[in-house]
């Protein structure tokens, strides 16, 4: 399956994927609103989470991993793995707010939604024409929505 | 408002943030490598401090809602046409300081650009033009030496003909321009492999600067000119024979007779490793090559690099255009030299002293019609190939270079500015917001190689398309004979000195 592959040797940290992340995730698609209004209302986070130590910077999100320790810790059924796309779905309704999922991710990849019992994690922008918007706003390509 | 010393108040730039479009989302807080922009905790968003500012328009290129502009600070002294701001400006930057200024990047002064009063010839009715969409043109150049006469062998068995001249050492271009010489070390590595690929897939070559070749580039080195400078760094007998030609940096247009300074912060591991000085100290090369005090010296030094290199790559020497440059450009070519590269005046440089930079030195153009008239009158212009340097902006630059009489030219500026180069002009700090003129690892990321790469070669190649397009508008189809061919510029507004020095007639003759 095609995944979103970061890449730390030109990863600037400029943190425009988290940026065009919120946007894709708001309901206004408005970069200004879902910045000002949206996050502070509806609790709007970005999926990814750049990590930065030094020089060295990556962004992070959901790796869709062939055999999800999230999806295993999962005790509410509110993460399964979808046997077409292979991609690890999240069901808002069925999530409980346990953390199980967070602890488990050994990427550190899922989030806290923060006015919620819900987490935040990556759906690979489902649906959004031309892929993930994450990749399409990265100024030096350093993040790839390929198949490996 | 607290007292703020005048030469922090006369900034040049300031910060216009839209406070209607700012989200305060940090983008120009971690791009802006002079901290002009900041979180401010107090207040609880983004801030900017305009003194900082140098004029990169990093922030502005990323800004996801554009709410940034960066202008020039609005507020300027009295106007004084002989006391100009930056006559101001620098007077207290060194009563401050007591200091040589530095400057980056080719001399901004008003000095006229010959290029723009010269008018390229185009086919009318008696001759037809030519459509290169559906008709053959040869960008193809080949430098070097080129024999005075082709003598040819016939095999009597076979009625075979084959060429009896040997030929000198060529490099072959596949369109006149190359990538000049930009040292790793002043640009990074990221740089410098996206050049040699750029080169290798344009079928063109670039140069090595005085900065040596990394060995995980040797690969490119069909594509490579490798430079010899007066510091001679990184040069040994594997980078002589690792390039398809070598080249002796005499002058650089941009600071002539004054040499380079690499400072100490920019030598890292991998610099350290290429230029073989150690890590952190200052790489200094001289301004004079302290083997060569004449004409003589140069022709050892030259046959010296023939010999490591076993006769197999043409040695270029590059001298910087200042006065007299046709008389020291005959001297080079008779001291066994097959290419001459000379630099103009409007070069770009990592750091220079600002007065060498903007009062020493020729205009290109000026140099370039005299050094190929010179060498003509002597009968000697076959046995060089000349490649002309320093300010060439665009196609149109380039092939007016080459009615003018070089057989390529180099671009090192209009480079930099295909991977993102604003000319903020501050390369000698170090800290080049766009990861151009700098080793910090997490700037020179900045420059994926990738993106690097394609874009150098697109440049290239648009360049070579529209040249294609002015040859055929001129009826000729290949860039040989537009070589030295000055009935096909006309100049414009010029006196008669100005049009007598390049050779031209005024246009309407």
């Amino acid at each position: 399956m095609k995944r979103v592959y970061p890449d730390k040797e030109y990863c600037i940290g400029c943190h425009l994927c988290e940026v065009a992340c919120i946007t894709a995730h708001s309901k206004s698609k408005d970069v200004i609103i879902a910045f000002r209004e949206e996050q502070g209302k509806d609790g709007l986070t970005a999926c990814k989470k750049v990590f930065e130590k030094g020089d060295i910077c990556v962004a992070i999100s959901c790796r869709h991993c062939d055999e999800p320790s999230c999806v295993a810790a999962c005790i509410s059924g509110g993460l399964h793995k979808d046997p077409e796309t292979g991609r690890t779905v999240y069901d808002r309704e069925k999530c409980v707010g346990c953390w199980s999922c967070l602890m488990a991710c050994p990427y550190g990849a899922i989030k806290r939604h923060p006015t919620e019992n819900k987490i935040v994690k990556c759906d690979l922008c489902e649906g959004r024409e031309g892929g993930p918007a994450c990749v399409a706003a990265c100024p030096n390509q350093a993040l790839k929505y390929e198949e490996r | 408002m607290l007292f703020q010393p005048i030469n922090k108040n006369y900034h040049e730039f300031c910060i216009e943030r839209d406070p209607e479009l700012c989200i305060n989302c940090k983008v120009c807080v971690r791009q802006c490598s002079y901290e002009a922009h900041y979180w401010d905790e107090a207040r609880q968003k983004v801030m900017h401090d305009n003194t900082k500012c140098i004029g990169c328009h990093r922030c502005e290129a990323l800004c996801p809602t554009a709410a940034l502009n960066i202008v020039k600070k609005p507020s300027d002294f009295r106007t004084n046409s002989l006391w100009r701001p930056v006559f101001l400006q620098n007077i207290y930057k060194q009563a401050d300081t007591g200091g040589v200024l530095l400057a980056g990047m080719g001399s901004p002064v008003d000095i006229p650009v010959y290029w723009d009063r010269m008018l390229l010839d185009a086919s009318q009715v008696t001759n037809p033009s030519i459509d290169p969409l559906r008709e053959p043109m040869e960008l193809k150049t080949f430098l070097g030496a080129k024999p005075r006469k082709v003598e040819l062998a016939t095999d009597k068995k076979t009625g075979k003909v084959s060429l009896k001249t040997k030929l000198t050492p060529q490099l072959e271009l596949d369109v006149p321009i190359m990538f000049a010489a930009m040292s790793f070390g002043a640009i990074n590595f990221n740089l410098h492999r996206a050049m040699a690929r750029a080169a290798t897939e344009c079928g063109t070559y670039y140069n090595t600067g005085e900065g040596g070749l990394h060995k995980s580039l040797y690969k490119y080195g069909e594509h490579t000119i490798v430079q010899v400078a007066s510091g001679r760094f990184g040069v040994h007998r594997d980078y002589l024979r690792a390039g398809a030609g070598i080249e002796i940096k005499v002058g650089q247009g941009a600071k002539p007779g004054i040499g380079g300074h690499l400072p100490g912060e920019k030598i890292n591991d991998k610099v350290s490793e290429t230029r073989m000085v150690p890590i952190g100290s200052d790489a200094i090369s001289p301004a004079p090559h302290h083997d060569i005090y004449s004409i003589e010296d140069l022709l050892q030094l030259i046959y010296a690099l023939k010999e490591a290199s076993e006769y197999k790559a043409p040695i270029s020497v590059k001298i910087a255009a200042v006065h007299n440059v046709a008389a020291i450009a005959s001297g080079i070519a008779r001291a066994g030299a097959d290419i001459i590269t000379v630099d103009g005046m409007r070069g770009g440089t990592g750091a220079a002293p600002a007065m060498i930079r903007d009062n020493v030195g020729i205009p290109i153009e000026l140099a370039l019609a005299q050094v190929d008239q010179r060498l003509r009158d002597e009968g000697i212009r076959n046995n060089v190939s000349i490649v002309a340097a320093g300010g060439i902006r665009c196609s149109g630059d380039v092939i007016k270079a080459i009615a003018l009489g070089a057989d390529a030219v180099y671009i090192g500026t209009a480079t930099l500015i295909a991977v993102g180069c604003t000319i903020c002009g501050r390369c000698y700090t170090g800290k080049c917001p766009w990861g151009i003129a700098t080793n910090d690892p997490k700037l020179s990321k900045r420059q994926n190689p990738d993106i690097a790469a394609k874009k150098l070669s697109n440049l290239i190649h648009a360049w070579g398309h529209e040249i294609e397009e002015m040859l055929g508008g001129m009826g000729l189809n290949s860039i040989e004979s537009l070589r030295g061919n000055r009935d096909k510029l006309r100049g414009i507004g010029l006196s008669d000195t100005e049009l007598d020095i390049l050779g031209i007639k005024h246009a309407g003759r």
